[in-house]
């Protein structure tokens, strides 16, 4: 692995497949959510009958956890910061911003759940069932802010431009999904209001204090050897090509 | 409100779709891939005719069983208890 | 068998023979009364017992509402329980009285348990024996408190007495209309809710603790009890070839003596009002088998007897055993609606088409009293009829059903009070509504903690304990007095 990275000076190819697969991963679970809740709504037109609503969150679902598992493997395979494959799926136990990185697998074991009882939905109880998948409203807003705290990309546009369109994209699904039945669960759709105003809050306020920041890095929990590319970092990751001259063994890519 | 009646011609398949009615939660994706056999009522639950399904319609059926979010459509074979 | 100081008798009383005026018959009493109940050895599943072979040479049918043959459910028992070995042990049967006795109009399954629960308990453990089950579970509802005690005395002296192969078990089950639902019942067993469960597996293939299991009536057992002693050819001398033996009727409504009344198959109905000293007013109409029954126009009572075959040309059935007289004081649509809606509300709620249903049909019939228009359609006798082809045969369980039946037969017999009502409004007898009995005593539909019988004590709420209603017990044939002392 060492040697692909000392090869050449620009970031591996794993460090792109991270980025990448972990962009469209949010981009899916962003989708199956909203699927999800469209499901949940019984949302139907003749062109988009139940079946295909369902059908279509079920195939994204499943999906995502591909694209998460390949974001997974790739973060593995590049070897910067050394991550092994035990701590992308125990949350909080790597060496490379613990915190952060953590949040990223729980947020995989969130969606593992949310796989495995739907596959054996019918053997086990429906309640089971039905608290798990409330889960998933956890599991966005932990991928999210494991994008942003992981990563080094938190401060190019385009991801920024995507975070926040998949931020609208959820937070439209979450209150399609509470204010309809606000007056048989009060008491929990005012909980889940509460939540996206508290997590858009809360993005407000952290984000340009925290990642957006330039010292996060150090901030974050990057191990000091690997903190002498911070430099570097915050120029490349403005752009993928510029990547030559910043680079030095051991590179400076941060993964997603 | 009656599902059609199944074509008499068609080689029967010996198996039937029974819907679990404690597990069914109204979801409808069974009458949109059955409609032969399965209607809805007014709120939403399927009417089964309770027909042997004729061959034809096995892999719908199969498909339906499959699409129904609480397992509640099942496909079994004639012998009801 | 054992030999008798006294020839059985032909005649009734049966179940009722020697019922004390007030409490239970103790046990020397009982056995002076019965004689010994006989042992007849345990049973296999290749041979068929010869109690289950009486029983079937009897013609014995359950009466806990569904009429269902007790010996060929007895069959099923046996031929689910595991041959050998590891299967025999894992697979032992397990018998269940069920005196949930959910159906309000009923008083029968308390009354046996109070006064005679010895000759229960007998059948229970004749039952057991049969079809290889050594633990029986007696299950009460939670609110009849007599019964409750007299069962856990009747328990006790036999222990004392010695000699019982059976481990006793007594648990309390919730009140509610569908907890005598046998898979209701097998699932609140097991530690879950006294509701319905999709069936299969039948409790009989897999119950309690996934074991066979026999459920039974209480009275039902009263009568494997005495056919134990006396056999197929005495249970026959009463009764009709189809139906034969005697049953408990629990009459109500306007008459001047209701209560508990044992009578034989066949009787007339005639003879069983008379036994109850008459009706206290002209009679409008007759349920028959209580909230899942029919109901029968009075134009028909003079011919009535108690028999299913003769009742189907009515449409009607004993079932539980509950016979109600409709006085023409009251307004049969409007005790019609009331207790529609209480059905609809003792709905277990797990299925769309009763849940849904129910309430519609009792909407409709409260809208057709108001002389409201009942949207979406406006034509309420249409409205019904489709709400009832919407229910039928839907629901995981047979309450939707009984409700179907129990409104249509309302709606024909009291189709002139329909078409008065629509467009009259509320008459002088809706305002008196409460002929029929609803357990206005007791609480709305609740949901316990589950409390498993062996032993694992969850919380559990208990009820106040309310006194059952004083009944009137006559063991005699319809039409022979004698005089109680039971008041």
């Amino acid at each position: 692995m060492t040697s692909l990275l000392a090869v050449g000076g620009s970031p591996s190819a794993y460090w792109y497949l991270t980025r990448s697969t972990g962009a469209v991963a949010l981009i899916l679970l962003t989708a199956s959510l909203a699927l999800g809740v469209a499901d949940v709504r019984r949302f139907a037109t003749p062109h988009w009958p139940r079946f295909v609503i369902d059908g279509l969150h079920r195939t994204v679902s499943l999906l995502a956890v591909v694209f998460v598992a390949l974001h997974v493997f790739a973060s593995v395979l590049d070897g910067f910061a050394a991550i092994s494959i035990t701590a992308a799926v125990i949350p909080f136990i790597s060496s490379y911003r613990p915190i952060w990185l953590g949040l990223g697998a729980l947020s995989f074991d969130l969606l593992l759940a949310l796989v495995i009882t739907s596959m054996l939905r019918g053997r086990i109880s429906q309640r089971v069932w039905r608290v798990t998948h409330w889960a998933a409203y956890a599991c966005w807003p932990i991928a999210l802010v494991h994008s942003f705290g992981t990563g080094s990309d938190a401060r190019s546009a385009w991801l920024l431009l995507l975070s926040v369109a998949c931020i609208a994209v959820v937070a439209l699904a979450v209150i399609s999904r509470a204010l309809p039945e606000f007056s048989e669960h009060p008491r929990l759709n005012t909980a889940a209001l509460g939540g996206v105003a508290a997590f858009a809050l809360f993005l407000i306020v952290w984000l340009p204090s925290g990642p957006l920041a330039k010292d996060w890095a150090s901030r974050a929990g990057t191990p000091a050897s690997l903190l002498g590319h911070s430099h570097a970092s915050s120029a490349a990751s403005s752009s993928a090509s510029s990547g030559a001259e910043n680079r030095t063994a051991g590179t400076s890519e941060e993964e997603r | 409100m009656s599902a059609p009646p199944a074509p008499r011609r068609s080689l029967g398949s010996g198996q039937h779709v029974r819907v679990n009615p404690i597990a069914c939660d109204a979801h409808g994706m069974c009458a949109e891939l059955l409609p032969e056999q399965i209607v809805l009522d007014e709120w939403g639950y399927p009417v089964l005719g309770g027909e042997e399904l004729p061959a034809h319609l096995i892999e719908l059926a199969k498909q339906a069983v499959q699409a129904c979010p609480t397992r509640a459509l099942l496909l079994e074979r004639r012998r009801r208890s | 068998m054992s030999a008798h100081a006294f020839a059985p008798p032909a005649s009734l009383p049966r179940l009722l023979a020697g019922v004390p005026p007030t409490g239970a018959m103790s046990l020397p009493d009982h056995l002076a009364t019965h004689g010994e109940l006989p042992r007849l050895g345990r049973g296999s599943r290749r041979k068929t017992h010869p109690l289950i072979a009486e029983i079937e040479q009897a013609g014995l049918r359950g009466r806990g509402g569904g009429s269902f043959s007790s010996a060929a459910k007895m069959r099923a028992v046996t031929a689910a329980r595991g041959e050998r070995g590891l299967a025999a042990w894992a697979a032992r049967p397990i018998v269940v009285v069920n005196a949930a006795e959910g159906e309000p109009g009923s008083l029968k399954d308390r009354t046996l348990l109070e006064a005679i629960p010895h000759l229960v308990l007998d059948g229970a453990a004749a039952a057991a024996e049969a079809v290889g089950a050594e633990e029986i579970v007696v299950c009460v509802c939670e609110i009849a408190q007599h019964a409750h005690e007299s069962v856990e005395r009747a328990i006790a002296e036999r222990a004392r007495a010695g000699g019982e192969r059976s481990r006793w078990h007594l648990a309390r089950v919730p009140v509610g209309y569908v907890t005598g639902q046998e898979s209701a019942l097998v699932s609140f067993l097991n530690g879950g809710e006294a509701k319905p469960t999709f069936t299969p597996p039948m409790p009989f293939e897999r119950g309690v603790r996934q074991r066979p299991t026999l459920v039974n009536n209480p009275e039902t057992l009263a009568h494997v009890a005495l056919i134990a002693r006396h056999g197929a050819g005495w249970f026959r001398m009463l009764g009709t070839p189809e139906q034969p033996g005697s049953a408990l009727i629990t009459l109500g409504g306007h008459v001047a003596s209701p209560g508990v009344y044992e009578v034989e198959h066949g009787s007339s109905f005639v003879s069983l009002i008379e036994a109850a000293g008459g009706v206290t007013d002209e009679v409008r109409a007759l349920l028959v088998g209580g909230y899942a029954g029919s109901w029968v126009d009075a134009s028909h009572a003079g011919s009535l007897t108690l028999c299913d075959a003769e009742l189907a040309a009515y449409g009607a059935k004993l079932g539980t055993g509950v016979i109600i007289v409709l006085g023409a004081s009251s307004c049969g649509l409007a005790e019609t609606a009331r207790v529609t809606r209480w059905l609809a509300q003792e709905s277990a709620h797990q299925c769309g088409p009763c849940k849904f249903g129910l309430d519609g049909l009792a909407r409709t019939l409260e809208g057709a009293i108001a002389g409201v228009a009942d949207l979406p359609d406006p034509d309420h006798r249409r409205r019904l009829a489709h709400l009832m082809s919407l229910v039928r045969g839907r629901g995981a369980c047979s309450h939707p059903d009984g409700t179907v039946r129990f409104v249509g037969s309302a709606v024909e017999v009291f189709a002139p009070e329909l078409a008065d009502h629509i467009v009259h409004g509320r008459c002088a007898g809706c305002e008196e509504a409460g002929a029929l009995p609803l357990p206005a005593d007791r609480p709305p539909r609740m949901t316990l903690d589950a409390r498993t019988y062996g032993g694992v004590r969850r919380r559990m709420r208990v009820e106040p304990a309310s006194r059952a209603t004083p009944m009137h017990m006559h063991g005699t044939a319809a039409g022979r007095a004698r005089p109680d002392g039971a008041k």
